[in-house]
């Protein structure tokens, strides 16, 4: 323990090395937090050549196959270099603060765990610059479009995945060591923040699910270079198969990227609300519940490869099912904001946007759900619509709330919470514009993934272009907001919230470089 | 981290790492898993793995029920391929033989491989075939053209509201697979 005991007395390494070689939770969580910026901003590049692309019918900038290489190259690197690791970052920052924690229980491991990424996304976006183009199949990848048809460096891409989904797996065994290894004396389970528990349980999907994604791209690997015919229906496989290993993975993934967000909301709106969270326990078991479901809904995402009916039901009965542990959230989030003293900062507008505009694309997908009505709306801009709803004023609009509301402890200065508001008013507006009209051009036939369109789409394609050019644009002001934070401002105090709870606020701000060496006061722990 | 919390994480992170290996496991399993899914509920239209355990009908029934023969190439097979019959009615228990055609224009000589589907899915199970090309790969000569046969009754069994079912042949070009264990694992 001797060596562990120096380290709590001397701050952070010099230079490059520091961060090369950190094994420390903080340092850690702001790279991945930079990283998946970064991610943020390459993903939302391409996603502006797409809108581009599509600002008028015809073909105007790009070839098609470039066009497919951008949805896809957007899809993934959305997915997997921006949501995914910004939420790993939130959790290698707070949990350990939030649980009373020196440090993540395994910290070497931890920091492996992030730097292999970077190879990964270089891996994955070098594809662009080689001969027959970056993979060009979406971002689901299916069989046999991925493999008989695929350019020659979906090799490259499937790699890449194999190096994400380690670094995924390496995360989560990180953050269930640290949750049931290292909680403070006192803190127990029922009385973690829910965002501990919300990535409690993101990380046991993510240990279940990301191994049969490394799965089905070694099938692909071999079916590829090695001759079988795991889906190449001439040698006996099946690319049905495909679809359903795929989406085994796929279905719990899209609640990897949203029950993290469940826990940030859950701490922002009390805070801005001064009330206690409505029905704590409740969120606790909806979000395991919603976990269970997760994993028997698979099929809903392929109603249309001709299942026999008692599948199609079964199939839409258990996705309508989650619904209901959903409702449970929605209304709880809605009762703690009952009769509370609401103030609305920056994080809050974000938090209630993300209550708002998650809600509907719920709905949406409810709607998709049916499985006759989703044969209409099977491979169209509706869906787009409706898993961008979730994805962005979901996923995106909480990373974002969680970086305003712990950005003052971060860095130890107030934000400009004029910018923070513009930012927050411009990606609302923005975001509505480009999704919303979405809606109405998969109702009326337009398919997803084309470069070009029949003229009676022109209208909503050009409004829903120049939402997406805002949108893209005000991520900007955030870049600048969280620069201009770490540079100075305002002091922020230990709190920084009236209302905030928690032993992440009683550490002063920027929390120290270590923080917790010596557990905290149990009194300091209350129920939430 | 004190020594009983350390070796508390060693033991947890053992159990989740043979998680992780378990979930792989299960991601190969899914494909075995699959087929045997498929073979109980007759879900995808394979007509399932008949070869050996096929036995010839013993009796005939009533009911008259309209088999037909589609035919068509896969990606990169260019042979010419059809069904000799559109259709055929048949009784359940009734033997009968149909034949489809393929010939390969080129100047090589090329394998092909048919794997059937039948529609609607749950009929799958009820056709069975006591030949059938689709079970050896198809070895034709430059300009060959050849006659292949199919040798199948209906199980009596079927259901009352099948009347109709459809068989379906897509022909793939194995010429590079150099194995000739596909014939055998296909059905």
């Amino acid at each position: 323990m001797s060596a562990a005991h120096d380290d709590h007395h001397h701050g952070p390494a010099k230079g490059i090395s520091r961060w090369l070689f950190t094994t420390n939770h903080k340092d850690i969580g702001s790279l991945y937090l930079w990283f998946s910026f970064a991610m943020f901003l390459l993903g939302g590049t391409f996603a502006m050549v797409i809108r581009a692309e599509l600002f008028q019918p015809g073909l105007q900038l790009v070839e098609p196959n470039f066009f497919n290489q951008m949805t896809t190259m957007h899809g993934l690197i959305m997915v997997f270099g921006a949501v995914m690791p910004a939420f790993v970052g939130l959790a290698n920052w707070m949990i350990p603060m939030m649980i009373g924690a020196p440090d993540m229980a395994l910290p070497r491991m931890n920091n492996w765990s992030f730097w292999i990424l970077p190879f990964a996304f270089a891996m994955l976006s070098s594809t662009l610059l080689m001969e027959g183009g970056a993979p060009n199949f979406g971002w689901t990848f299916y069989a046999p479009l991925s493999t008989t048809y695929a350019p020659a460096s979906v090799t490259f891409f499937i790699f890449a995945v194999h190096i994400m989904g380690a670094s995924s797996i390496m995360g989560s065994i990180n953050i269930i060591a640290t949750i049931l290894n290292m909680r403070a004396p006192g803190m127990t389970l029922m009385k973690m923040p829910l965002f501990v528990w919300t990535w409690l349980i993101t990380a046991y999907l993510l240990i279940a699910v990301m191994p049969v994604l490394a799965g089905v791209v070694t099938m692909m690997l071999f079916d590829i270079h090695f001759g079988t015919s795991f889906f190449n229906a001439a040698g006996g496989g099946d690319p049905v198969l495909f679809q359903h290993v795929f989406w085994f993975f796929g279905h719990p993934e899209v609640y990897i990227m949203i029950l993290p967000a469940f826990g940030v909301v859950s701490a922002i709106i009390p805070t801005f609300a001064r009330k206690r969270l409505f029905g704590y326990d409740s969120m606790v078991y909806a979000t395991a519940s919603i976990a269970f479901l997760s994993f028997i809904v698979w099929a809903h995402h392929m109603f249309t490869v001709g299942m026999p009916i008692a599948g199609e039901l079964f199939f839409m009965y258990a996705t309508m099912l989650i619904a209901v542990p959903t409702g449970v959230k929605v209304f709880n989030w809605v009762a703690t904001m009952f009769r509370g003293s609401m103030t609305f900062e920056t994080p809050m507008l974000f938090a209630i946007a993300f209550v708002v505009l998650f809600t509907m694309g719920g709905f949406t997908g409810l709607m998709l759900a049916i499985t006759p009505a989703d044969f209409q709306y099977h491979d169209t801009y509706f869906v787009v619509a409706h898993f961008h709803y979730v994805l962005v004023p979901g996923a995106v609009f909480s990373i974002m709330a969680a970086t305003y509301y712990w950005l003052p402890k971060w860095t130890g200065y107030m934000y400009d919470e004029r910018l923070g508001k513009l930012h927050f008013w411009l990606s609302f507006i923005g975001v509505n514009v480009l999704f919303f009209p979405q809606h109405f051009l998969g109702l009326a036939g337009m398919p997803r993934r084309i470069p070009d369109y029949a003229l009676q789409f022109a209208d909503f394609n050009w409004i829903s272009s120049v939402g997406g050019f805002l949108f893209g644009a005000s991520q900007l002001i955030l870049l600048f907001v969280v620069i201009k934070c770490v540079k100075g401002g305002k002091k922020a105090t230990a709190q920084v919230w009236e209302g905030a709870q928690g032993l992440e606020w009683t550490v002063e701000s920027p929390a120290p470089y270590h923080t917790f060496t010596t557990p905290p006061d149990p009194k300091l722990i209350h129920a939430q | 981290m004190s020594k009983t919390s350390r070796s508390a994480t060693k033991s947890l992170v053992r159990k989740l790492l043979f998680s992780v290996v378990a979930m792989f496991g299960f991601g190969f399993a899914m494909v075995p898993l699959y087929d045997v899914i498929c073979d109980i509920t007759g879900l995808n239209g394979k007509t399932g793995d008949q070869t050996v355990a096929v036995q010839e009908p013993t009796s005939i029934g009533e009911r008259l029920i309209t088999v037909q023969f589609l035919a068509q190439n896969g990606a990169g097979m260019d042979w010419a391929f059809g069904a000799n019959e559109a259709q055929v009615k048949v009784h359940p228990g009734e033997v009968k033989v149909v034949s489809y055609r393929a010939k390969n224009s080129h100047n090589y000589a090329m394998t092909g491989q048919a794997i059937p589907s039948v529609a609607p899915n749950e009929a799958a199970r009820y056709l069975k075939k006591l030949e059938c090309f689709c079970f050896q790969e198809q070895v034709l000569q430059p300009g060959e053209q050849v006659d292949m046969g199919i040798r199948f009754f209906i199980d009596e069994s079927i259901p009352e509201h099948i009347t109709k079912l459809t068989l379906s042949y897509s022909l793939f070009d194995i010429t590079d697979y150099e194995t000739s264990e596909t014939a055998v694992t296909l059905r």
